[in-house]
């Protein structure tokens, strides 16, 4: 059986930064898996630029994004299987993967990278009720059909939801020679980010109905119409407002989930706030030596942190894999599950009030860094507020926004005074609103 | 002039089909849709009932007790999946104790056997996820699950290995009747036929009246479903009925031969025969009848929600039967629950109302009842999967993730007699589209694959009926090149 040190699932920025970071840090054998023909992930279909402004200090293309990383995974001469699907790895590290070379195959690693991404919740997960006809896509299918197949999906477009990628799709339309009649967000604030809203919707003069939904789907070869409602303050539709728009076509952005499956195969264990993996701050999941990074993880807003989140994956695997080299086992797959050394209990990162989730869940301290980086959402739109952790009675850390919306992930960064003060007791980490 | 014309490829229609391909007879099967299994077979339960719902002396009756056993060695010669899990009708009051017994004394006058009636302890240790307040079950063994349009989609492919001619997209405008000649019109041609069987569904009224004056009248009755992911299928391991009360027959909880979760359906009846919307309120009703049977249906993991159309006749029974106005045209109509175990034993029944009319039919010696083995690639074991990948490398491409199907699997679906034309009929025979993200990554790659295999142009291809068109045209730069960026794609 084929062994590596480091098996990378997904060829995406996730998981090219994280294979990149790992052979950086010494790490020989490493494979990296991508399903689709070539590497690159959600990237290729994003023609659009706004990618690396932090990461390179650049203006790119998500392609030319995603080329740098293809450039130095070749520079670094890391192995590739494209076009080929994971089916299951286990806790003892095996992956089970298929293509049409190779067949059937299982091969061991000292460590796994999960780097999958996430999927479009769809029509049926945000339950739409009507008829069924064609014309219904996610935003992201959408794209991919435009701008890599080469096909438009429609002329008179209604879109529900504001996800980022909805936003840069209504725009794309309009380029197209679409009409989008208008962009519905059922909460009182769109769902992605600000400078999407003001360069994909406001300079293109396509109306944002906030605090409206669609209830029903009409027609029945292709989409003739859709009726929206206005929502009230659970954001449930208000019966007696519904209005018929006409439409061919209805493009749903109504969130993504990270894809876990194959991470539940193995059974690594999920944090219901995010939909991903529990993970410390190396990145690692809750099985020694499967490590989680991107998307899968917890869905971010913008590349530039998901390779920064990748590289302390990629690291943090790397790390493990030449601790167990040193050890004298690994390399081989020969480790199995849990021989290493006794994990002492984390510490946990709690999401307390006014926060949706906080990332890494967990602190080990064995990043071997001497700060920390928090990523978060907070729960709905705060104006003048203020984000804290907390150490027991100790503030560790306080900042201040003027605003605050869930549509925009934060990073907080805990430096080495701040690290110091942590014994074995929770963090707690909330957001509160300042009155006036 | 043919032998026989059956109007509908519904399940019905195709098994009827199926079972007169074992004769020297012309057959036809004429379709109004896009593909055969479209209407009310694609959007039931997918239930083998027991039968002892149908009261004594009733077609229903008579017709679900000889269907259920027809299943085993039908679905076998198919290669149909087809699982007898059981069912299990719940109280939970002592007064619907009364109802129960009703039942298996209902049960017991129809010939089911097996059945049992029994204790809440039992009950528990058989569902452990039901309601506390469950009481007491009729417990039916022979009770199964089947996907209903694969059932049908695998009959009319193999009425059509055995020379069975499948029209579809005909819908039938009139029926005229000279001289013992049926001309069964159609928009773009018409086709003559001695007899007419009118498996119609929810039209077979219609049908009837092109022939007849009317002697019996079809109301759609309207139920909706959910369906959970995967990872809600294992809350039950039966097929979960409510005992039916005043109130009505509340929803069932069952899980599906392909390990989903089916929850539904309610029933209303609907005037608009093609009115297969979803509504919020009826699908709250669903939500909350079906949390009487269990409080740990996880909703959030809802993936689908669809509506199927029930053909509830005036005449509270089944109508198979010779038209007395017309010769030679036999009515299957009206065939709701239990119509789905039924089916077979229908086609049988069929068979011999025209072995009688004809004075008797004459097998063919080279009927074969098997339909080619379907190509269930992730349910082979690794070696048989890598020699399939050896031979065709597209089973060792994955296009759908979330059902794990191969683009192997998805030519075959389309090369097969009566294979699928369109991404609904793709989804279907082998599921891509299925799973938890509805086609979002899928999609794309199968509208390519279908376009590829048949020679199509991508925006050619539609979703289900001739007018569900998926794709509008070239993008403005591809319509500048002249050729679209998958075109390199579409000459292999």
């Amino acid at each position: 059986m084929d062994s590596y040190e480091i098996v990378v699932i997904g060829g995406g920025p996730a998981g090219m930064a994280a294979a990149v970071a790992a052979r950086e840090a010494g790490v020989k054998k490493i494979l990296l898996i991508e399903r689709d023909r070539e590497l690159g992930g959600i990237l290729q279909q994003c023609i659009h630029n706004g990618f690396g402004l932090h990461h390179f200090k650049e203006d790119l293309t998500g392609p030319e994004f995603s080329e740098r990383y293809i450039r130095r995974m070749e520079e670094l001469d890391i192995p590739c299987r494209l076009d080929t699907t994971v089916l299951q790895i286990t806790a003892n590290r095996e992956i089970l993967y298929i293509n049409a070379e190779e067949g059937v195959k299982t091969v061991t690693a000292d460590a796994i990278v999960l780097a999958m991404g996430c999927r479009e919740r769809s029509r049926g997960a945000v339950n739409i009720p009507g008829s069924r006809p064609a014309g219904v896509f996610t935003a992201g299918t959408a794209q991919r059909l435009i701008n890599i197949e080469g096909y438009m999906v429609g002329k008179r477009i209604m879109m529900l939801g504001t996800g980022d990628i909805g936003l840069i799709m209504a725009r794309r339309f309009t380029l197209e020679g679409a009409k989008v009649i208008a962009v519905l967000a059922r909460k009182p604030y769109p769902g992605g980010l600000m400078r999407n809203v003001v360069q994909c919707l406001y300079d293109y003069d396509i109306p944002l109905m906030l605090r409206h939904t669609i209830v029903k789907i009409l027609g029945k070869g292709r989409v003739t119409g859709v009726l929206v409602a206005d929502t009230d303050e659970n954001s449930r539709p208000i019966p007696g407002s519904e209005e018929l728009y006409e439409c061919d076509t209805v493009i749903l952005s109504v969130g993504l989930i990270p894809e876990n499956e194959l991470s539940l195969s193995a059974g690594v264990k999920l944090d219901p706030h995010t939909g991903g993996p529990i993970v410390d701050e190396s990145r690692q999941t809750s099985i020694p030596g499967i490590y989680a990074c991107g998307n899968v993880v917890h869905v971010h807003d913008l590349v530039d942190f998901v390779v920064e989140e990748s590289e302390i994956a990629g690291r943090g695997a790397a790390g493990f894999v030449l601790g167990c080299r040193k050890a004298g086992s690994g390399a081989t797959g020969s480790i199995t599950s849990g021989s290493g050394e006794p994990r002492p209990a984390p510490v946990q990162v709690l999401p307390g009030e006014g926060l949706k989730y906080v990332v890494p869940q967990r602190m080990r301290g064995n990043n071997g860094e001497d700060r920390l980086d928090l990523f978060l959402r907070v729960n709905r739109v705060y104006g003048r507020s203020y984000i804290e952790v907390k150490h027991g009675q100790d503030t560790l850390k306080r900042v201040k926004r003027l605003r605050l919306n869930p549509g925009e992930m934060e990073r907080l960064r805990l430096n080495k005074g701040a690290m110091e003060k942590i014994d074995g007791s929770d963090l707690i980490v909330k957001a509160v609103e300042e009155d006036g | 002039m043919i032998d026989v014309a059956i109007v509908g490829a519904g399940v019905i229609g195709t098994l009827i089909a199926r079972e007169l391909s074992r004769f020297k007879l012309e057959v036809a099967l004429v379709e109004s849709s896009n593909d055969v299994a479209n209407g009310s077979t694609k959007a039931n339960s997918g239930i083998i009932h027991a039968g002892y719902d149908a009261g004594p002396g009733t077609s229903k009756a008579r017709f679900n007790v000889l269907g259920n056993p027809l299943f085993d060695a039908l679905c076998e010669q198919l290669d149909v999946r087809f699982n007898r899990i059981g069912s299990l009708v719940v109280a939970f009051s002592r007064g619907e104790r009364q109802i129960l017994e009703e039942l298996h004394r209902r049960g017991i006058r129809n010939g089911v056997g097996d059945l049992r009636i029994i204790d809440r302890q039992e009950l528990l240790s058989l569902e452990p996820n039901l309601d506390d307040a469950a009481l007491y079950a009729l417990h039916a063994p022979q009770a199964g699950i089947i996907d209903p349009w694969e059932i049908a989609v695998a009959a009319a492919e193999n009425g059509a290995d055995n020379g069975v001619d499948v029209h579809l997209n005909f819908p039938v405008e009139a029926i005229e009747h000279s001289n013992g000649c049926y001309r069964i019109i159609g928009p773009n041609g018409e086709i003559r036929t001695q007899q007419v069987i009118n498996c119609a569904g929810v039209f077979a009224d219609r049908i009837h009246q092109m022939v007849a004056p009317p002697t019996f009248s079809i109301t759609p009755r309207k139920g909706q479903y959910f369906v959970l992911d995967k990872s809600a299928g294992q809350l039950v391991n039966r097929v979960i009925f409510q005992c039916p009360t005043q109130a009505g027959k509340g929803v069932l909880v069952t899980r599906s031969v392909h390990g989903n979760l089916l929850v539904g359906p309610d029933s209303l009846e609907i005037e608009d025969r093609e009115d297969l919307a979803t509504t919020r309120d009826r699908l709250d009703f669903v939500r909350r009848s079906a949390g009487k049977i269990s409080k740990n249906i996880s909703f959030g993991e809802v993936i689908r929600s669809f509506s199927g159309l029930r053909a509830t006749p005036n005449t509270k029974d089944f109508i198979i039967e010779e038209c007395q106005q017309a010769p030679g045209f036999i009515d299957v109509a009206g065939i709701e629950s239990p119509g789905l175990t039924a089916a077979p034993a229908i086609a049988q029944h069929v068979r011999d109302l025209l072995s009688r009319r004809r004075g008797g039919l004459e097998e063919r010696e080279d009927f074969n009842p098997h339909r080619r083995k379907a190509i269930r690639f992730m349910d082979l074991q690794e070696e048989q999967k890598n020699e399939l990948i050896r031979k065709d490398p597209r089973f060792g491409r994955i296009i759908c993730r979330c059902e794990s199907v191969t683009e192997g699997e998805i030519v075959d679906a389309i090369h097969r007699k009566v294979g699928a034309r369109t991404l609904d009929g793709v989804k279907k025979r082998v599921r891509p589209g299925m799973g938890r993200c509805q086609g979002g990554f899928c999609g794309p790659q199968v509208v390519e694959i279908l376009a590829r295999e048949l020679g199509n142009d991508p925006t050619e291809i539609v979703k289900n009926e001739v007018d569900s068109y998926i794709l509008t045209g070239p993008t403005k730069c591809c319509e500048q090149q002249d050729q679209p960026a998958g075109a390199d794609l579409m000459v292999e």
